[in-house]
């Protein structure tokens, strides 16, 4: 984590293990790439009012970065724009180098959860046709996530729709600072419309739902908020259980992306505790909470916990189940997992193939 | 099997109860108990633990008078202090003071709640001894509360709530640790909101049990806002128990911060030591609840994670349910973690129990 300018792996592509990455981040080089896909309306009230979220900047994240854009510093285009804009560059830097075969597209700061649900709207449209003509129909290694106005499930669920029969999608993306817990059946359209087109939904850290960022009140700083990703989905996946949503839609996958997994065992442990004493209030719960997490749920890697000793690591994975993470390495941002050094546990080749590639292949739709 | 608890054991976590508002008045100063009547005030009984709910109390240590648990001495000398050979329980008193909007208000009743517990429990029961409870809303009267107890030997400890306005690694709240360092009070943090923000952090859930299990993430927000503020570097001799918070989550948890800790240090570079190390020498958390899997080997684990057998105290969360029996020790831990838990660890957490009370 956290360093400052990598040497880019020069070893030939084919000689590595082809692998999975759960977690890219495209930008776009220009605002303007958005506007072939948005009516004049909302061009005029982006460049007017602009995106205001739930949250006091206009331009910047509720806590300053630790770097530009969070990103990686050797990250910026020699041909110039912000870091995760340049297909050519993201693949002479990452694809490449190291092999990814898949590389799964998680647009980041483009529309979601908007206080204005009509341009959030309109904006996620945009943001997906743009996944489409800018980076999968270029690279073919890369598929796209349909990106939703959550905080609108109802036009949420035709966004998905629009996409059922598009290969190029592959999940649906949601932000896990919602604007109420993940589970309630104010979400559910979201859910169902996953569930009938059988792609899984991405739950990434970030977003602005209006809630304070802890249940005590706003933390101070960035580093708070970093590991509070944590917490908040922590909350939104035992929101998801005991709600009901597994229970609902059986073939409903749900993915948590960059909040760590390292805490799920715990949770999933209190979770049957406390529910094996309150049963009384969810009679729509048949099983216990961890047989559905453990039937519904993935995580990504990225942010790997390091504890010391690193054997520590393998108890935490053994317990949440060996097909049930997908690598991601978080490119082009400052906190990127690099492949070749970020899983430092000695493991079995079945293990490795699952855990970079074969987990992916199996959870995401049509790869 | 019921492990046997070697004589002496400490219970760091019971909840000697109030049984009705009306049993504070003597305790209240005017004009508060006046406005009780006038305004026809209602207990201060917070969501936290609805009255009926199963966790909120064991149904073989529910009253047989529909009374509220764990109100009277006489149920907590039977059920709480007798069957595990306690010899000393510190009492923390639920009752939702924390809760109140008004700073004034909130003393009054604070202060209420501590002259009712040392006359009706720590002058009757010399196995017990109590927290301060204390206001947080304003620091400076919590601070007075503190100081008006610090004399007495028996409170041992300054009660605050996990979740409350402000996270609590916050410098209004400092003026509140610096008391509890100068008068060797430990900062108990316990289970539970004052409800002035939503329970978890992407707001209000459905059910009890998602506020129940949201307990967990909120302790380790808290405990990330009281290392990140820098509370340790400020008041190094200050500890901070964490009560009713369960404790397997911890070594995720730092793992975590650690991680976030090594690579955001610029912007708080008064944190000079690793979360894990701090957490060493100045926060313990209660047993109870386990919140464990269910295998014994695995929780075995846990304990190895924790890399320290001096962090855990032991707790039977009287009377809210998280065992049956008298099984507060899980099976299977080694005699001299379980020794360390219920003898050694309070004693090196808690100076004041070490010394005579009158």
């Amino acid at each position: 984590m956290n360093v400052q300018a990598r040497q880019t792996p020069t070893t030939a592509a084919a000689s590595k293990l082809a692998i999975a990455d759960g977690d890219i981040h495209p930008t776009r080089k220009l605002a303007s790439e958005f506007d072939p896909w948005l009516e004049k309306r909302w061009r005029d009230d982006i460049a007017t009012f602009g995106t205001r979220q739930r949250q006091q900047w206009q331009n910047a994240p509720a806590y300053p970065k630790a770097q530009p854009n969070a990103s990686r510093r050797d990250a910026y285009p020699p041909e110039g724009g912000r870091q995760g804009s340049s297909l050519p560059f993201m693949q002479q830097q990452h694809l490449d180098p190291n092999n990814v075969a898949l590389g799964i597209l998680n647009p980041l700061g483009t529309g979601q959860g908007l206080q204005n649900i009509d341009m959030s709207i309109a904006l996620c449209h945009a943001t997906n046709e743009w996944q489409q003509e800018y980076w999968t129909k270029p690279d073919r290694r890369l598929r796209a996530s349909v990106v939703v106005p959550y905080e609108d499930p109802i036009a949420s669920a035709k966004e998905i729709r629009r996409y059922a029969d598009n290969a190029d999608f592959v999940q649906v993306f949601m932000l896990s600072r919602t604007s109420e817990p993940m589970g309630s059946r104010k979400y559910w359209p979201i859910y169902e419309a996953a569930a009938e087109v059988g792609m899984p939904v991405g739950v990434h850290a970030f977003g602005y739902g209006g809630n304070p960022m802890t249940p005590g009140g706003y933390p101070s700083y960035y580093t708070e908020e970093m590991v509070g990703h944590s917490q908040a989905q922590q909350s939104g996946l035992a929101s998801l259980v005991v709600e009901g949503v597994f229970a609902r839609f059986p073939s409903l996958k749900m993915i948590m992306i960059e909040a760590g997994f390292a805490w799920a065992p715990s949770l999933t442990w209190r979770l049957d505790n406390a529910w094996r004493r309150l049963k009384q209030e969810t009679p729509h719960l048949t099983r216990l909470p961890s047989e559905y997490i453990r039937d519904q749920v993935w995580w990504t890697t990225q942010p790997m916990e390091e504890p010391e000793p690193r054997a520590h690591l393998r108890d935490a994975i053994n317990w949440i189940g060996w097909d049930r993470l997908i690598f991601a390495t978080d490119y082009p941002h400052w906190d990127y997992d690099d492949p070749a050094t970020s899983l430092p546990l000695k493991i079995s080749e079945a293990e490795r193939q699952a855990f970079f590639i074969g987990n992916a292949r199996n959870v995401y739709r049509g790869v | 099997m019921t492990p046997l608890l070697a004589p002496g054991a400490i219970d760091c976590d019971i909840h000697p109860a109030v049984p009705n508002l009306a049993a504070l008045l003597p305790y209240m100063d005017q004009p508060w108990r006046e406005q009780v009547v006038v305004r026809g005030i209602d207990d201060l009984a917070t969501i936290a633990y609805p009255a009926n709910s199963p966790l909120t109390c064991r149904a073989d240590w529910r009253p047989a008078d529909k009374s509220v648990p764990a109100s009277s001495l006489a149920q907590v000398r039977r059920d709480a202090l007798d069957p595990f050979g306690t010899s000393i329980a510190i009492a923390n008193c639920l009752y939702g003071v924390q809760a109140l909007f008004s700073e004034d208000m909130a003393a009054a009743y604070a202060t209420a709640v501590n002259r009712w517990m040392a006359a009706e429990w720590l002058d009757k029961e010399p196995r017990l001894r109590a927290s301060i409870i204390v206001a947080a809303q304003g620091p400076e009267l919590a601070v007075d509360e503190i100081e008006r107890w610090a004399h007495d030997k028996r409170f041992v400890q300054v009660l605050l709530l996990v979740s409350g306005a402000t996270p609590l690694g916050k410098r209004a709240l400092w003026p509140i640790y610096r008391a509890a360092e100068k008068y060797g009070l430990a900062i108990g943090i316990h289970a539970g909101s004052a409800y002035h923000n939503p329970p978890t952090s992407v707001g209000w859930p459905t059910y009890y049990t998602e506020d129940y299990v949201s307990q967990a993430q909120a302790f380790q927000s808290q405990l990330t806002s009281m290392i990140c503020e820098g509370v340790f570097n400020k008041f190094p001799n200050l500890k901070v128990v964490l009560l009713e918070s369960g404790f397997t989550w911890l070594p995720a948890h730092l793992w975590r911060l650690t991680k976030f800790w090594r690579g955001l240090r610029m912007e708080i570079p008064w944190v000079d030591r690793a979360p894990a190390d701090i957490v060493r020498s100045n926060v313990r958390l209660s047993l109870q609840p386990v919140d464990g899997p269910p295998d014994r080997d695995s929780l075995l684990r846990i304990f190895d994670h924790m890399q320290s057998d001096e962090l855990i105290l032991f707790s039977t969360d009287y009377p809210h349910w998280q065992f049956d029996g008298t099984a507060a020790i899980p099976d299977g831990l080694p005699a001299d973690l379980v020794r360390k838990m219920t003898h050694d660890n309070p004693r090196a957490t808690y100076a004041r129990l070490l010394e005579t009370v009158a």
